[in-house]
């Protein structure tokens, strides 16, 4: 087989559960959520290779046959350059879409009492964490959204607090 | 008595066989395969698809030792919890030294073997296991 330009590796779920009872299922999708995953079809789940990701979802295909499912898990590589260029990009829209509402949340507090933004930065720097453990391609969105959680610290230099009037 | 894990090892696996070590098996000695089928037979498979000794529901491999070797040390229990964040990072715990941790065993795998993984961070847990042991004592008052 020839390929012009090598894709990355990517690792593959391929996994099928029962209907019911419906805890199971809904805790495989909570672990999906939380990991990123890109949905390839029914039953089809990826995430570009490497140690942890290919970990993370082998302890799941587990999981899946341990509730009396059925799944395999295989490393592979996207047939066209465009082909993985779009899966990467859907990844990083999912993402975008994650951190602009970390960014609205923060431009909210921007101008609330110390206390709340204080409470906010907390929230919304682990929210920040949260998205930066899925965020395999990252989008120009991250950068944003970091600095405008940052400038909610009060401490801080350019946060609104000391500006010079 | 020979331990098999798989090879490439991060925080559940350094923390496993540290206990193993330590807790149950002082002369385990660990065998590093790149599949399952590789498993010698004589050795006790853990932190691996299709053993025992791995992750289950919600427990990642060190917790799973430490309910079936019956070892309720509460410091053991901190470090459990503490490697469950690190490895699963799913909040169902609050441990603010886990992504500290998770960050210097996927440091330390990107500049040795699993043999000097091992060397460097016995050290380590026995140090975090001496600090959460006196912070019991102390009824949790941190230890200077």
């Amino acid at each position: 087989m020839t390929t012009p330009e090598e894709g990355g590796k990517w690792v593959l779920l391929s996994y099928r559960m029962p209907r019911e009872p419906s805890t199971p299922r809904i805790a495989i999708w909570r672990k999906f959520k939380r990991l990123g995953v890109a949905q390839l079809g029914d039953g089809l789940v990826a995430l570009p290779a490497d140690a942890r990701t290919r970990e993370h979802l082998e302890w799941v295909a587990d999981e899946v046959i341990e509730a009396g499912g059925a799944a395999t898990i295989w490393l592979a590589q996207p047939g066209s350059a465009a082909q993985e260029r779009a899966l990467a990009q859907s990844m990083a829209d999912a993402r975008t879409a994650e951190y602009t509402a970390v960014l609205a949340q923060a431009e909210q507090a921007r101008t609330a009492d110390e206390a709340t933004r204080r409470r906010v930065l907390r929230k919304l720097r682990a929210e920040l964490r949260r998205i930066h453990r899925r965020d395999y391609f990252p989008p120009p969105a991250r950068r944003a959204a970091e600095t405008a959680v940052n400038s909610l610290n009060p401490d801080r230099p350019d946060s609104e607090e000391n500006q010079p009037a | 008595m020979k331990w098999a894990t798989r090879a490439n090892i991060h925080i559940d696996r350094a923390a496993c066989a540290w206990l193993i070590r330590r807790f149950i098996d002082p002369d385990a000695h660990f065998v590093f395969v790149t599949d399952p089928d590789q498993v010698p037979d004589d050795a006790t498979g853990f932190d691996m698809r299709g053993v025992g000794l791995g992750h289950h529901g919600d427990h990642c491999s060190f917790e799973t030792i430490l309910h079936r070797y019956d070892l309720t040390d509460p410091a053991l229990q901190r470090i459990a919890e503490i490697v469950h964040e690190a490895d699963l990072d799913d909040e169902r715990f609050d441990a603010p030294e886990a992504p500290g941790l998770d960050t210097i065993l996927r440091g330390l795998s990107m500049i040795g073997d699993d043999e000097h993984t091992l060397a460097i961070t016995k050290p380590i847990f026995d140090g975090l296991y001496e600090y959460y042991r006196r912070a019991t004592i102390l009824g949790g008052r941190e230890p200077a």
